[in-house]
């Protein structure tokens, strides 16, 4: 076996580079400890032949002196709505069953120009539409630190495949918490970029003004190697940003000594557990020791965050998924008519989370109600983002707790929706206003991950990942891992 | 107003068009994929034709310049700033689920175009009809339920048309009948190719119409209920299914009746239409922005330079023909039908230097060989050049305008260089005067009677001889010199 479970891709390079290690050895060392794993259902697809080649071809280049970049040979997951060419591509849907993709997404290209080897496709939320990862017809995923809890979702299977110590580096999307709230709940690193900050082309759309891709890691150092491997401009993607990217790696080795991180009055008042905002305390207290400065910060519009952001993701929705008709791939139900072969390809094909929103979004959109709810969510949008940036005027980055409890039981959740949709309570804002955020694990609350969130300015991801890489210097939490016991038990 | 063709009996008819209209780019509206027509059904496709999960549209800059230049040709607002929305709906040959097109933000709105229609004693009058607005969208594929087409049973879907980049240009409710529907139609589709946007190739379905009429008593302020006319493919169709609709509608009315809201479908067998769907169960499209694309942000400099690079306007060009090459109304209009006709004028008077004798042969002889082959002048083999050089023997009485007509025909054919093919044909003309004298001779030998009337002072006869001596030397004879030896041996 190749050296410790849970090394991170930084620990990984070392060994590569030490000739202590081959790639294909990490990557058949994934794929058996993915199959191991399997009662955890964090992965939906294995590629082990495309993979073996891959890591073979990488060890080849390391052996010429000439690897791609410091992730070339390292075993990394994508999220089961990421399309690679020639793969399938689900999304947990039973409505793309059998879908192959034609075409490679931009992403996928990166992480394979960065000789990365995807060695699989993880679980998630059916369309990314949940925050358990159980939504999925796959089955639910399970957390490794307890499986009889969800590791969070949608990127659950992501979250739980670093949890693991499966792959040290997976990734996944966010569009209302996707990443960071799994990873809050898993104990690792999570990241979502500025919106714009990485292609969306070739990420199967939920809602596509709050989607972006981002990095599971153990370490925020992994996450800044992850995020410079995929963000940039795409002239494929119109939203995609043409600002420079820096090197992420490099602005990660500062200190914190004189920032100011702001923490919103309204994210530290009730509703979270007493134990995740104790930790989330002692979090920013140790920034402190850092030498960080804190100050309270507002953000008014808070509380309208998740209606607004229920109403705008649903919307986008309704529309994203109206082309899953049965009409060109993916499963078709025979009918007699076009309107029932309608009806019963989507009836069949969707599941019960996905089907609630798209008739949310479609009801939201719908003439007479379209001023009332979407026009006037994208109103309070533009003054979500305000709040943002009037915040920002005063501290340069903001703590917050990611999720409000840890973990919850499977099935907990899944028969009140709404109380599923307050799991994201926290991390919706910055999707709705384009800003970055990380998860970093602080703690533990009864014996599960307790995530500290930060929110950084738009494009700036390096201090986050900067105060995250400080903070995980000083502390030892992900260093601590599940016992997978449930392992033997599988 | 008054002199419009307008009677309907006791109903003053208001029509509205709009007209969808493939602009003339390489690749699709969104995606790398070209434009072709003819192609293997999907074979013009690119993922997101498709609507593969995971695309994103890009926008082909292109159509923005083609639309640009659209909406300037027809006067309208350019706005610096519009929005891409989706058109929700299900059909098998839309395959995201959903038309990108704009709504809320169009791209450009109040222009116009001025039209002639014919009035009720058939004078043309000139009418301004308003444009509302002109917005961008992506075309539909096509739905082919003919087994013979599609080569078997069932339902098949063509995604090669789908993303093309249309314009949806939609006019006021200013026309008054089926004629000026018909001119407007026409005027839009020559200002279209004129200026380069589109080939608005009817039958590649390049230009659309759609027409929206209602009956009003005359005087009524307020239009009557109206409906919607789908898909009129050709000029004819426009005005026999606005006839047929406007004939069913004041049935109607006259009746009792109420004119109920729909879309119509017009049957040519039946000459009639009939309701496809109507308005009370309409679709909700639930339009909203296009969250994979940013606004459409329009430079004012960009507009500026569309601007600059707009060939000169029909209107324009047919001032200019009047004004520098002294050509009247009528002629300039007609040598202004399309920019290749006027182009080719222009570049003929300019290398004959004699603008008014090139618009004669251009209307007289040019324009008719075109009418007979049903083709445009730069689809044929004739060049500006070759028809001044033609022009040019004519004038310097090398040949004569008899012998030089029927060659026209030929060059559009050909192409041959004109002076040669007068030598082949050995159409010189007559000028050996030894040769003119012999013949006017023996024509005046042949008619003495004739002679006796001329010389008995009635000048007609003479080109009567003059006839008799052409003849003889099969049309080639130099007119003014016969003229000249006939006077000079009658006066003998």
């Amino acid at each position: 076996m190749a050296g410790d479970r849970f090394a991170t891709a930084a620990q990984m390079r070392a060994d590569l580079d030490a000739r202590r290690v081959a790639s294909a050895t990490l990557v058949e060392t994934a794929l058996a400890r993915a199959e191991a794993a399997a009662g955890l259902g964090a992965f939906v697809h294995l590629q082990p032949e495309r993979a073996r080649t891959d890591a073979r071809e990488a060890d080849v280049r390391r052996a010429r002196g000439d690897p791609r970049s410091r992730l070339d040979g390292i075993p990394v997951a994508i999220k089961d709505l990421m399309v690679q060419e020639g793969e399938p591509c689900t999304c947990a849907s039973r409505i793309l069953e059998g879908f192959v993709a034609p075409y490679q997404g931009t992403v996928v290209a990166k992480l394979r120009a960065a000789g990365a080897v995807i060695v699989g496709r993880t679980n998630m939320d059916e369309f990314a539409m949940g925050s358990s990862t159980e939504h999925s017809v796959y089955g639910a995923a399970r957390n490794p630190w307890d499986p009889t809890r969800t590791p969070g979702g949608s990127s659950g299977g992501s979250a739980a495949a670093v949890a693991a110590g499966i792959v040290p580096i997976a990734f996944g999307s966010d569009t209302g918490g996707s990443i960071r709230q799994p990873a809050s709940h898993c104990g690792v690193v999570g990241m979502k970029p500025t919106y714009g900050r990485v292609s969306r082309y070739g990420l199967v759309a939920f809602a596509s003004s709050l989607d972006q891709i981002g990095p599971f890691a153990h370490t925020a150092g992994d996450c800044a190697l992850a995020l410079a491997a995929i963000a940039g401009h795409d002239p494929a993607d119109s939203t995609s940003l043409p600002e420079p990217v820096p090197d992420f790696a490099a602005a990660q080795r500062g200190d914190v000594a004189g920032l100011v991180v702001g923490l919103p009055r309204e994210y530290f008042a009730e509703g979270a557990d007493p134990e995740v905002l104790a930790r989330v305390r002692e979090a920013v207290a140790e920034l402190e020791r850092a030498g960080a400065k804190t100050r309270e910060v507002t953000l008014p519009h808070a509380p309208y965050a998740i209606a607004t952001y229920y109403l705008i993701a649903t919307a986008e929705a309704s529309s994203n998924l109206a082309r899953y008709d049965g009409v060109r791939f993916g499963r078709r139900a025979e009918a007699d008519s076009l309107g029932e072969m309608y009806r019963r390809t989507r009836s069949e094909g969707f599941g019960a989370e996905v089907k609630r929103r798209i008739l949310l979004g479609t009801y939201v959109l719908s003439a007479g109600y379209y001023d009332a709810y979407y026009r006037k969510a994208m109103q309070v949008r533009t003054l979500l983002r305000r709040d943002f940036e009037q915040a920002f005027g005063a501290c340069d980055l903001i703590a917050t707790p990611t999720a409000p409890e840890v973990a919850f039981r499977i099935g907990e959740k899944t028969a009140d929706p709404l109380k599923m949709y307050l799991s994201d309570i926290y991390t919706v804002s910055a999707n709705l206003a384009g800003i970055p955020g990380l998860s970093v694990p602080c703690g533990f609350a009864n014996g599960l991950p307790v995530g500290l969130q930060l929110l950084g300015r738009a494009l700036d991801e390096a201090t986050l990942l900067r105060v995250a890489d400080a903070y995980q210097r000083r502390t030892a939490w992900h260093e601590q891992h599940p016992a997978l016991d449930w392992e033997r038990a599988k | 107003m008054s002199a419009r063709l307008q009677a309907r009996g006791d109903y003053e008819v208001v029509i509205g068009l709009e007209v969808h209209v493939h602009m003339r780019t390489a690749s699709k509206l969104f995606s790398p994929a070209p434009v072709r027509y003819g192609e293997l059904p999907n074979h013009a496709t690119h993922p997101l034709d498709l609507g593969m999960p995971g695309v994103l549209p890009v926008l082909n800059r292109r159509a923005v310049e083609l639309g640009v230049r659209a909406a300037l040709a027809t006067h309208c607002k350019v706005h610096s700033r519009s929005i891409f929305a989706r058109k929700n709906y299900f059909y098998p040959d839309l395959p995201k689920g959903y038309q990108i097109s704009q709504y809320e933000e169009p791209l450009a709105t109040e222009g116009w175009l001025e039209i002639e229609a014919p009035s009720a004693d058939g004078t043309p009058h000139t009418v301004r009809v308003g444009l509302t607005r002109i917005h961008i969208e992506e075309d539909a594929g096509k739905s082919i339920h003919d087994a013979a087409i599609a080569g078997s049973a069932g339902s098949h879907v063509d995604l090669n048309r789908a993303g093309v980049p249309l314009l949806e240009i939609v006019s006021e409710p200013d026309l008054r009948s089926p004629e000026e529907a018909a001119a407007y139609l026409r005027k839009l589709r020559a200002l279209l190719r004129w200026a380069d946007v589109s080939d608005a190739d009817m039958e590649k379905g390049q230009f659309r119409c759609d027409a929206n009429v209602s009956l009003r008593r005359h005087g009524a302020a307020q239009l009557g209920t109206r409906t919607e006319l789908k898909n009129l493919n050709s000029f004819r169709f426009v005005e026999e299914a606005l006839y047929a609709e406007i004939a069913r509608q004041a049935a109607l009315l006259d009746g009792g009746g109420r004119v109920v809201q729909a879309t119509m479908h017009y049957d040519p067998v039946r000459r009639a239409t009939r309701v496809m769907r109507l308005k009370e169960n309409a679709d909700d499209y639930r339009y909203f922005p296009d969250p994979d694309l940013v606004p459409l942000v329009i430079a004012e400099s960009e507009i500026d330079a569309v601007r600059r690079a707009l060939p000169e306007l029909p209107e324009d060009r047919r001032a200019r023909f009047e004004s520098e090459h002294a050509l009247s109304g009528y002629d300039a209009r007609l040598l202004t039908e399309s920019r290749a006709l006027a182009d080719f004028y222009e570049a003929a008077a300019i290398r004959s230097g004699q603008p008014k004798v090139v618009a004669n042969w251009m209307l007289r002889d040019v324009l008719a060989e075109l009418k007979e082959r049903d083709c445009e002048i730069d689809a044929t083999q004739l060049t500006p050049d070759a028809l001044a050089k033609l022009i040019a023997l004519v004038e310097d009485g090398r040949v004569t305008a008899a012998s030089a007509r029927p060659l026209v025909a030929v060059l559009i054919e050909r192409g041959v260089d004109p002076e040669t093919l007068v030598r082949e044909r050995g159409l010189e003309a007559v000028s050996d005067t030894g040769l003119l004298e012999a013949a006017a001779d023996e024509v005046i030998a042949a008619h003495p009677e004739v002679v006796a009337q001329i010389r008995g002072g009635d000048a007609r006869g003479l080109n009567f001889l003059m006839g008799q001596l052409m003849k003889r030397t099969e049309g080639k004879a130099n007119p003014k010199a016969v003229r000249e030896i006939l006077a000079r041996k009658l006066a003998g």
